[in-house]
């Protein structure tokens, strides 16, 4: 019975004071939705990032050319057995040559008489799972048997990995500052509205109410401002991204490709939700905690 | 009810609010705190509430250790001691009504009973007309009058009363004492520190004197004392 009627209660002074403190309250939700905003923003270039270094990463290969008399079947059989290759593509010296032909377009008469005298050596085209392992990959092949030279872009992929990590970092480190950024905002905010009510829980809790009765109402106020920033971000967020995705479907941006998993976009607009209405309970528990000690 | 063993209180400024002192508190006690400023009647006050607590020396609240008690066992407490203020502390934007009703709300009563008990306590007071009215619109005595009645809602066992006249005239300070008579004849124990010489001398109930954080006099139907010879 208590517990109802306190509940009650709780809910009728969190709604009270939000009407009452309207602008104050739409203050602390465009200060969430503004936060969100560059959060949200953040990581959908930080996951469009991911994707394009996927896509760069997925195209490194490492060419193994072979000494012509290369025990060609053992060596395949020997790369593939590596840890980290994904796939082994074999080309002859016929199709080395026939590729190289057909690069060179209108000039391929140079080529002509080849044929019977072959100077491409045959080779493999090695893929692996990630680019991390490329180089350790490369080095293992390089000490087998009949192997003549391993190319991979020595230098480029390292450059690529570390660039990659970098910008992992950078994104997690942006990401984090600005919601302790949003963290702060919010708590000065809602510090204003327990302020309001400063002498209201001072006669609290000279009446004998408890702690969590006097917190409630300031935690779930934090929370519901929480949600409606959020809710605002997201919607802004999503409609823009969609924008943006119709817009690039029609000029057709070269190679980018942009992020349109349901699920991945799914999950970044959940935690971004799920971070308003967290961020929001977090300030206004901690606004209220000092006023608690009578 | 409330018991005293060698308490000492230093504040963290160093000043020594309360020293060595041993008091003891019966259930229907009347009893005045009378002593110079600084003489440590607030602070006694503030640590038969929690408010405070002793750096030395013991509490017991209706033979319990008080100083023992956690979280929800000092609310408990805390309900079972209806405050009054010199400064009323009462919320101005509700109505008389609705401070009252404030006192019951935040101890999760139901709504129903807080209809029922409300009413009833304001009208005990002498102010079911101006149920109503906020606290800008009453007097002085009145306001003070609400204070007591949300005090008395909750059925405490304690009444602590800090300067409750201090803003007060002579004659609203003795209608307000005759109140707290009333009160203390259903039995409710009742504490009150005051500067009130006069009222003290007349009413003839036990008086403590405080000086200097120690107890000087503790008389049953004592006087004032001080400034009055």
């Amino acid at each position: 019975m208590g517990i109802l009627n306190s509940l009650r209660y709780c809910l009728r002074q969190t709604l009270l004071s939000i009407v009452r403190n309207f602008w104050l309250a739409t203050a602390s939700a465009a200060m969430i939705t503004v936060s969100l905003l560059i959060l949200g923003s953040f990581g959908l270039i930080a996951l469009n990032a991911g994707q394009f270094l996927q896509q760069v990463e997925s195209e490194i290969e490492i060419n193994v050319f072979l000494q012509d008399v290369a025990p060609v079947n053992d060596l395949g059989r020997e790369i593939r057995a590596l840890t980290g290759v994904e796939r082994v593509t074999y080309v002859s010296k016929e199709q080395a040559l026939e590729e190289m032909r057909e690069s060179l377009g209108e000039r391929r008469d140079i080529l002509t008489g080849l044929e019977n005298d072959n100077p491409l050596p045959a080779s493999y085209r090695v893929r692996t799972s990630n680019a991390e392992v490329v180089p350790a990959v490369a080095r293992a092949i390089e000490k087998m048997h009949g192997v003549d030279k391993v190319r991979y872009g020595q230098g480029y992929v390292e450059k690529l990995i570390l660039i990659t990590r970098w910008v992992n970092v950078a994104a997690l480190f942006a990401a984090g500052l600005l919601a302790l950024a949003a963290i702060f905002l919010i708590m000065t905010t809602i510090r204003m509205s327990v302020m309001a009510r400063r002498d209201e829980v001072e006669i609290m809790k000279y009446m004998g109410a408890s702690n969590w009765f006097v917190r409630f109402p300031f935690l779930l106020e934090g929370m519901a401002v929480g949600y409606l920033g959020s809710k605002v971000a997201v919607l802004i967020l999503g409609f823009g991204y969609y924008y943006l995705l119709l817009q690039v479907d029609q000029v057709s941006l070269f190679f980018v490709q942009l992020v349109t998993d349901q699920q991945t976009l799914g999950m970044l607009f959940g935690a971004l939700f799920a971070l308003g209405v967290l961020i929001g309970g977090l300030a206004g528990s901690i606004s209220i905690r000092k006023f608690l000690r009578v | 009810m409330i018991q005293f063993y060698n308490v000492t209180k230093l504040y963290p400024n160093g000043a020594k609010a309360i020293n060595d002192l041993s008091l003891r508190i019966k259930q229907g006690d009347f009893a005045f705190l009378v002593g110079p400023s600084g003489a440590g009647k607030s602070t006694i006050a503030k640590l038969i509430f929690r408010e405070e607590k002793p750096t030395a020396g013991q509490i017991f609240f209706n033979g319990r250790n008080a100083l023992r008690f956690r979280g929800r066992e000092v609310v408990a407490m805390r309900r079972k001691i209806g405050m009054v203020f010199q400064d009323f502390r009462l919320l101005s934007q509700k109505t008389a009504y609705e401070n009252v009703a404030f006192a019951l709300e935040v101890t999760g009563v139901s709504r129903w009973e807080v209809r029922k008990r409300v009413p009833e306590v304001l009208k005990q007071v002498g102010l079911e007309d101006k149920m109503d009215r906020f606290p800008a619109q009453l007097s002085g005595g009145e306001q003070q009058r609400v204070c007591v009645a949300r005090a008395i809602v909750k059925n405490p066992v304690l009444i602590l009363a800090d300067e409750p006249t201090g803003n007060l005239d002579p004659e609203t300070s003795r209608e307000l004492m005759e109140l707290f008579l009333e009160i203390n004849q259903s039995g409710t124990t009742i504490v009150i520190a005051t500067h009130a010489w006069d009222i003290v001398n007349e009413l003839k109930k036990r008086v403590i004197a405080l000086e200097s954080g120690r107890i000087v006099r503790d008389e049953e139907q004592g006087s004032y004392g001080y400034g009055d010879s």
